[in-house]
């Protein structure tokens, strides 16, 4: 009998007593005694010289502690945010890397760019003295797209002339276009994948404490990694060594990528919060958070894809811009290039890939990951690609698809861009989710809408992605400044019980339940017996965090490794206490046994001999029973599925139905299948929203048009269906679980998929031209009325 | 300044605010209630949806002296002890919930949907969480909670 509480169980969550009555400790539900509030002033231009910043009038308002601006900074030797990822350029050159101050020096280069602190005793204080603030702006054209910036009608940087900032390649181009010319049909698709704001509901918040006695900084902030936050904050912002830097994300409500990134307003308040010596806190509200919080996506792509006469894919060519925004977020150069082009084989055995990629400066907040991070793009730019090519030489899309997969027993498999995929099986996964949504009965579906009057159309989304990120020798041969381990810690307790220390984070995944059932499925301990411990600096060994679908595949390898060792030192105990040796001990469902005898010892016995070691082999081992793993994990993961739409337009309105969405991924073994459909939901839901609903817009100059949640569209519970998803289990070789992740794949797959039926609904009104995301009802309604 | 009074969660509290105090700040801040969260700053989210007099209200969007002299109830108010409210449970139940943000104002929405409509469709659901965003869950589960609920609360 499987456990009810172990690997592969439905387990309701541990955390969800404390989040359904409302006793969860999110960022701003905290308070330090003698708390300050600060408030920023951040520019209302998306391009301006600053000529003066006057703070004498606020900083005599009622309240003020302290006013700091850009040249405090420089003052006291404050530097500038950091990149983590350097990329270099096809000619050899690295990246153009400009600087990135806390608080802006000499010119504002996008609207909320911050200007100046103003910290105070209330936030209604710091707030109105912030608008007392008088900043003399000199006011400057500005780009607020790619277009704008290759044209030059502004320069963002000192350093890049030409707005670009690196030009960047992946393949051989003669090749390819030789393999082009003999192609017998080529297929061309310009495509543009939209701009988003990832828009977590929990905006962020960051608290910075300094201890006089101690001289320990803190910083409360909501983020997905704060280990990371710690080395990039401490080593390269302030010059604050680890020991006396504490960095402490409690419960965060959705970070979606946006809250990987080292933010100006986390350096702030720590570093203020030791000059005025009394803790600050800092709220960002949700204005706020649409002009500060990194943006995701927004490429510009051109595709064309050669295939022979029988339809075999034989090369696919990729030009792509990407934009950067005004500075260089954290792991941004590496979301277009690394995250992306190494992506651009699919599922598919294409056999020569080229693509390339420049990237560009715009005075718009900086772009970075945002769910999926590169991979959403590259399966837009093959899904819909491949699905064109399937409508120009007249194949059925499901078949164009299987005939040009990566067969079963070709894994592991070498694309021609620089991965290994590990296992999969692609044609499973698309029969799945044929079944799933009846694909043999569409036609007569099709037929149906269009005796109503209404536009029906399908379209397939199969996707791969590369997760458990990642590797630290291959990302670091790539550019990347850090390692992509991860750490777990096993405290076995003297009666029993476990605390697991992770370096990954929880923020909506479900950590504190998943991780448990691990040590539930292992060490035969109930999982309310466990307890899962994230998101501290000082009590956390080590971590690089959540995002990449890396927490059970890397974070849970970590886990597996360090539960290897409790169990070895736990068998060597049990065996001295059976008096036996401990290659015969045999350890399952929480017993240890000697084969062949009634010989039996408890874990709970094995672990309170380990403190309480009366009877216990001290010259071989010490007391204790505690174990620390790092993982490293040999290879990327490649979850891969297949996601179908299915829509239906009203040709009067414009407006597009979801009228079917239906799911079949691989993402290895599984944990805990409740939360793995919860995320495809989550990550669906954000696809889709993309596809029909969200878009961010900036005007030519680059002031932000979709700032609020008025402005820019969230999909809401009527915009969407419900969802059919389901799983095939190709298990991961090469990690301990033999798992590949799941967070990301919804909005992977979904955007192609939607827009596939879109397309494919339209094409069938006679139009040619594809549109782009988001498939708005005016946009819709204005492509079907033009033809 | 000036002085309010009103039930919260059964309890009466009174105390001194500034004109302009949004109620949801004398809960979180005042009366340190932190389970009402603050998602947004045009009434758009729902995570800070309580009950005011028996409807659900956003207390992002009323000054405190609005509800002065009201029965005000939040999502701490609705478990008895370490017994949750059939609402609560359902979310549990249906994994309706992921970072748990949202949640509150999700609940606090439900429960006023349940008490007009004690089985409600999956439309129904739908179009009434138009005031409440969440985005990690897609709704599917939010969907699904909401509807066992309301048959559990009318049971």
């Amino acid at each position: 009998m499987p456990r009810d509480d172990g690997i592969g169980a439905a387990v309701r969550r541990k955390e969800d007593f404390r989040f359904v009555t409302g006793q969860g400790s999110y960022t701003d539900d905290l308070n330090r005694p003698g708390q300050t509030y600060a408030a920023f002033v951040r520019s209302p231009h998306a391009h301006a010289t600053l000529n003066s910043v006057n703070t004498s009038t606020a900083a005599t308002m009622d309240g003020v502690v302290a006013i700091f601006t850009g040249q405090d900074l420089l003052d006291t030797e404050v530097n500038g945010l950091p990149c983590g990822w350097q990329v270099h350029s096809k000619d050899g050159e690295p990246m153009v890397e400009p600087a990135h101050p806390a608080l802006a020096q000499g010119k504002v280069r996008h609207v909320g760019d911050a200007v100046a602190v103003v910290i105070a005793e209330t936030l209604g204080q710091a707030r109105a003295a912030a608008e007392a603030v008088q900043v003399d702006y000199g006011e400057l054209p500005g780009v607020g797209n790619m277009t704008a910036a290759k044209a030059g009608k502004a320069q963002v940087h000192e350093e890049a002339a030409d707005n670009q900032c690196y030009d960047w390649e992946l393949g051989d181009e003669a090749e390819i276009d030789a393999a082009m010319a003999k192609a017998a049909h080529v297929v061309e698709l310009p495509l543009v994948n939209n701009r988003l704001i990832a828009n977590p509901i929990e905006p962020r918040v960051a608290i910075g404490d300094y201890d006089t006695a101690t001289g320990e900084h803190t910083l409360f902030t909501t983020s997905q990694n704060p280990h990371v936050i710690r080395l990039l904050m401490g080593a390269f912002v302030l010059g604050l060594p680890e020991h006396k830097l504490r960095v402490v994300a409690p419960d965060v409500g959705g970070g979606f990528g946006t809250k990987i990134f080292h933010y100006a307003e986390e350096a702030i308040v720590t570093w203020a919060a030791a000059k005025v010596r009394r803790p600050i806190k800092w709220t960002s509200d949700r204005s706020e958070a649409f002009m500060t919080d990194a943006h995701g996506r927004d490429h510009e792509t051109i595709a064309k894809l050669g295939l022979d006469a029988d339809g075999k894919f034989l090369a696919l060519k990729v030009q792509t811009d990407a934009n950067m925004g005004a500075y260089l977020s954290t792991f941004a150069p590496a979301v277009p290039t690394y995250l992306y082009a190494t992506l651009l084989a699919g599922q598919y055995t294409t056999p020569l890939v080229y693509a390339n990629v420049r990237a560009w400066f715009t005075n718009t907040v900086p772009v970075d990951a945002y769910r999926g991070a590169g991979r959403p793009e590259a399966a837009y730019v093959i899904e819909r690609i491949v699905e064109e090519a399937a409508r120009k030489i007249g194949m059925d899309p499901a078949d164009l698809r299987t005939k040009n997969f990566v067969a079963p027993d070709a894994f592991p498999y070498q694309t021609p861009v620089a991965l290994e995929y590990d296992s999969g099986n692609y044609a499973g996964t698309l029969e799945m989710a044929k079944q799933a949504i009846n694909y043999d009965g569409f036609a007569a579906r099709q037929a149906a809408s269009k005796a109503a009057g209404k536009l029906r159309g399908i379209g397939f989304s199969a996707y791969i992605e590369a997760c458990g990120i990642a590797p630290s020798a291959v990302v670091g041969s790539l550019g990347a400044r850090a390692g992509l381990y991860e750490v777990a810690n096993v405290r076995v307790h003297p009666t029993g019980s476990v605390t697991i220390h992770t370096g990954t984070h929880s923020h909506g995944q479900g950590h504190e339940t998943t991780f448990a059932q691990v040590i539930a499925e292992r060490l035969g301990v109930s999982i309310e017996n466990v307890d899962v411990v994230h998101g501290d600096t000082n009590n956390i060994p080590f971590g690089m965090g959540t995002y990449g679908s890396r927490s059970l595949a890397v974070g849970g390898s970590a886990l597996a490794k360090a539960l290897d060792k409790v169990e070895a030192k736990a068998k060597k105990i049990a065996a001295h206490l059976m008096e036996a040796s401990d290659t015969d001990v045999e350890f399952k469902d929480g017993q240890f046994t000697i084969a062949g005898t009634d010989k039996c010892v408890a874990f709970g016995d094995v672990a309170l001999t380990a403190y309480v070691p009366h009877n216990f082999p001290h010259d071989e081992l010490e007391p204790g029973l505690e174990e620390q793993a790092f993982y490293d994990p040999a290879n990327f993961t490649f979850p891969a599925g297949c996601h179908i739409a299915e829509v239906e337009i009203d040709p009067d309105t414009g407006t597009v139905t979801l009228a079917n969405f239906v799911a079949a991924d691989d993402f290895g073994n599984i944990v805990n299948p409740m939360i793995v459909e919860g995320q495809v939901h989550g990550g669906i839901a954000q696809g889709v929203g993309q596809a029909l609903l969200e878009g961010c817009v900036y005007d030519e100059e680059g002031q932000l048009v979709t700032g609020s949640y008025m402005d820019y569209a969230m999909p809401r519970a009527d915009n969407l269906p419900n969802f059919t998803v389901d799983t095939q289990v190709t298990p991961c070789p090469h990690n301990p679980l033999g798992v590949k992740g799941c967070g990301e794949a919804g909005a992977i797959a979904a955007p192609a998929a939607v827009m596939n039926a879109v397309t494919g609904a339209m094409r069938a009104a006679g139009v040619t031209k594809p549109i782009d995301m988001p498939a708005t009802p005016s946009k819709v309604w204005a492509a079907l009325h033009a033809s | 300044m000036q002085s309010v009074s009103m039930t919260i969660n059964g309890k009466h509290v009174s105390g001194e605010v500034e004109g302009r105090t949004l109620l949801v700040e004398f809960l979180r801040e005042h009366q340190r209630l932190t389970g009402t969260h603050v998602g947004c700053d045009t009434s758009q989210c729902g995570a800070c949806t309580i009950h005011m007099n028996g409807e659900a209200v956003k207390s992002c969007t009323m000054l405190t002296a609005q509800a002065d002299g009201a029965e005000v109830s939040t999502i701490e108010g609705l478990a008895n002890g370490d017994e949750l409210h059939p609402m609560q449970e359902a979310f549990r139940e249906h994994h309706g919930l992921q970072c748990g943000f949202c949640t509150p104002g999700m609940v606090m929405s439900a429960t006023a949907l349940a008490k007009r409509n004690s089985s409600p469709s999956e439309a129904d659901v739908r179009h009434w969480l138009e005031g409440n965003l969440c985005r990690c869950t897609g709704y599917h589960n939010i969907v699904k909670a909401i509807m066992a609920g309301a048959r559990a609360m009318n049971a």
